[in-house]
Parts: C-alpha cells; sequence; structure tokens
C-alpha cells in the first residue's frame, strides 16, 4: 500500500465484517452537539440583542446570531446561503447597523459613554423599553409558545427523512437562477425584480441622504459664527 | 442522542422569531428594533432552508436568497430613515438656538433624544 491513511483505514475496520456497525455509515456523530452549541449561540445572541441596552453591544450580539445561523446552514448542506449570509448579513447589515448607531451619537452631539446605571428596574423599562413592554414581552412570548405547540402536535407531518442533496449546491441554485444551456432559469424574472429592487434602494439612499445634506447645509450658510454647540459638534466630526 | 430533525430546526427558527417579536414590540431604539426585524427575516429564512433540506430541493434556498436582497434593502432604506432624522434634530436645535421662536415647520420631525443613544 503506497499511502499510510488507507493502511490506517483497513487497519481500524471491526475484526469482524458480518456484524452490523454500530452507526449506520455516513452518518457524523458530532451533529446533535454541533447542532445544539450553533442552536444555543444563536438563541442566546438573539435573547442579547434584545435585552442590551446599550445600541453597539446589541450589534456584537446580532454578529454572533448571524454567524451561529450560518453555521446552521452550513449544516443544512447549505454552503452558498451560508455564504450569502456571512457576506452579506454578518459583514455588511452588522456594520451598517454599528455605522448609524456611531454616526446618529455623533449627529445628536451624545459622546459614546456608558449610561449611568439605573437604581430601579421601573426606570430601567421605562427609559430603554416601551412603555407597554410586558405587553409585547407577553405577545412575543405567546407567539413563541404557539409555535412550538404546533411544531411539537404536528411532528408527524414532517418526516424525519433528510434527502441528501445530489451535485453542487451552488450549481443547483445557479441553475434554478439562471437557467441552463441557453434556457432561462425558474426564478429568472423573480431575480430581475430583485436586481430592480435593489438598485431603487440605491437611488432611494442617495436621495435620502441628499435631503438631509439641504436640512444641514443652509443652517450653516446663514450662521458664519457657530454656536458653542455646532463647535463641539465640529470637533467631534474631526477626530 | 437523537438524531437532528426538521423539527429541531424549525424550533429554533420559532424561538429566532419569538424573540425578534419581542424586540420589536418591547424595545424604543429604532436600531434594535431594526435589529430585531433581522432576526425575525432569520428565522424565516432558517426555516426555507430547514424545508429545503427535508425535500432536497434547492428551492428553498434561492427563496431565502431573495429574503436576505428584501432584507438588505430593507435595512439600507431604514438606516437612511434614521439618519434623515437624526439630521432633522440636529437642524432643529441648532434652529432653537439661533432664533428665540423659531419656525421649524419646514424641517422633519425629529427623534427624541432617548431614543438615539
Amino acid at each position: 500500500m503506497p499511502f499510510a491513511s488507507v493502511t490506517w483505514l483497513k487497519l481500524s475496520k471491526p475484526p469482524d465484517t458480518d456484524a452490523p456497525p454500530m452507526t449506520p455509515p455516513m452518518t457524523p456523530t458530532m451533529t446533535p452537539y454541533l447542532f445544539y452549541t450553533l442552536a444555543g449561540l444563536a438563541i442566546a445572541g438573539s435573547t442579547l440583542v434584545v435585552t442590551r441596552r446599550k445600541p453597539v453591544h446589541a450589534a456584537l450580539a446580532l454578529l454572533v446570531t448571524l454567524l451561529a445561523i450560518a453555521g446552521l446552514y452550513l449544516m443544512l448542506y447549505a454552503p452558498f446561503v451560508a455564504g450569502v449570509q456571512i457576506a452579506l448579513y454578518a459583514v455588511a447589515v452588522t456594520a451598517l447597523f454599528l455605522f448609524v448607531i456611531v454616526l446618529m451619537n455623533l449627529l445628536l452631539n451624545q459622546p459614546l459613554k456608558l449610561q449611568p446605571p439605573s437604581h430601579s428596574v421601573l426606570r430601567f423599562a421605562h427609559r430603554d423599553y416601551s412603555r407597554v413592554w410586558p405587553v409585547g414581552l407577553a405577545a412575543g412570548c405567546g407567539l413563541l409558545a404557539s409555535f412550538t405547540y404546533a411544531l411539537v402536535k404536528s411532528r408527524t407531518l414532517f418526516p424525519d427523512r433528510m434527502v441528501s442533496p445530489s451535485g453542487s449546491n451552488t450549481q443547483q441554485i445557479t441553475t434554478l437562477l439562471y437557467g441552463e444551456n441557453g434556457r432561462p432559469g425558474q426564478y429568472i424574472l423573480s431575480l430581475e425584480i430583485a436586481s430592480l429592487l435593489l438598485l431603487v434602494t440605491i437611488i432611494g439612499a442617495a436621495i435620502q441622504v441628499g435631503s438631509s445634506r439641504s436640512v444641514i447645509a443652509p443652517l450653516k450658510k446663514e450662521e458664519p459664527r457657530p454656536s458653542v454647540e455646532d463647535r463641539d459638534e465640529r470637533r467631534i466630526t474631526n477626530h | 442522542m437523537l438524531p437532528i430533525t426538521t423539527v429541531h430546526y424549525l424550533v429554533v427558527a420559532a424561538a429566532l422569531f419569538g424573540i425578534g417579536v419581542s424586540g420589536v414590540l418591547t424595545r424604543r431604539s429604532p436600531v434594535i428594533v431594526l435589529m430585531s426585524i433581522e432576526l425575525i427575516l432569520n428565522a424565516v429564512n432558517l426555516n426555507l432552508v430547514a424545508f429545503s433540506r427535508m425535500w432536497g430541493n434547492p428551492q428553498g434556498q434561492v427563496f431565502a436568497i431573495f429574503v436576505t436582497v428584501a432584507a438588505a434593502s430593507q435595512a439600507v432604506v431604514a438606516v437612511g430613515v434614521l439618519i434623515v432624522l437624526a439630521c432633522g434634530v440636529v437642524a432643529r436645535g441648532a434652529a432653537r438656538n439661533r432664533e428665540p421662536s423659531p419656525n421649524h415647520a419646514s424641517l422633519p420631525n425629529g427623534l427624541p433624544n432617548g431614543d438615539a443613544e
């Protein structure tokens, strides 16, 4: 045998080949542990997103959640969706949220500082949470309970089997989106609509920024001597 | 240990959805409300990919990609709205400093200061 690994495989076989193996072939044994770890990370991260007071902490918890969900996609044999999740959600959207948090802190002239600790639960709730937050929390928990009840009761609806994918995942998705052998794909119209949506989004974002500049610009033109607030703002912006 | 089936993924997605709905309904900060909406959309995506795995059909993943595109567009537009509102707050504060009785009918409504921290 030229390769050592092949020899190792032959040696690691059970001595009596008639006995059935302990696990069915090609079944990874680490899967439940990996699943529970990733699911726990996702749920803990999303809980932190909802409960943290500072939006920066919430954004970082959202990053952890999105990466854990990308890991779940990998476990579901969807590597292309996992890549899109990491590249688009975990990088772009989280960076966008961090950017807008910092920018709004600068615009509203509130430096990034730790807030004084709240002394009572009621003040904490009144400041960062909606006034009717128990109702919202109860609605969310009720929705979650009804979902879980329905899923557990309808467990027989979902077959335990999982069909193993055949062929390359990215190639299958591309065939569905763009087509194959000169024929258009099944979802090519949806793809065009999605790209049109992205184009409209870009134009809309540009128009929004232009309108906000038209709000700011005349104020600075009319006011040659800046007030104390504006000077502070400029100092923060120049940093 | 039990093998992981589709129902496991559905329960995780339902938990994410419930947590996201709680965040949308309870939080006051608009940025965190946006993050909760992202959580809800991710729960939907996880459901779609889990069903795609169950049937061995990649169409669910195609739908998940479309949902991702829509979520990214929504995040960009909502963040732009937030920046415009914050600029409105700044402009209104500057106008209040300049004149004793300003007329800010033409300015957009701003956020209260407690909402954007």
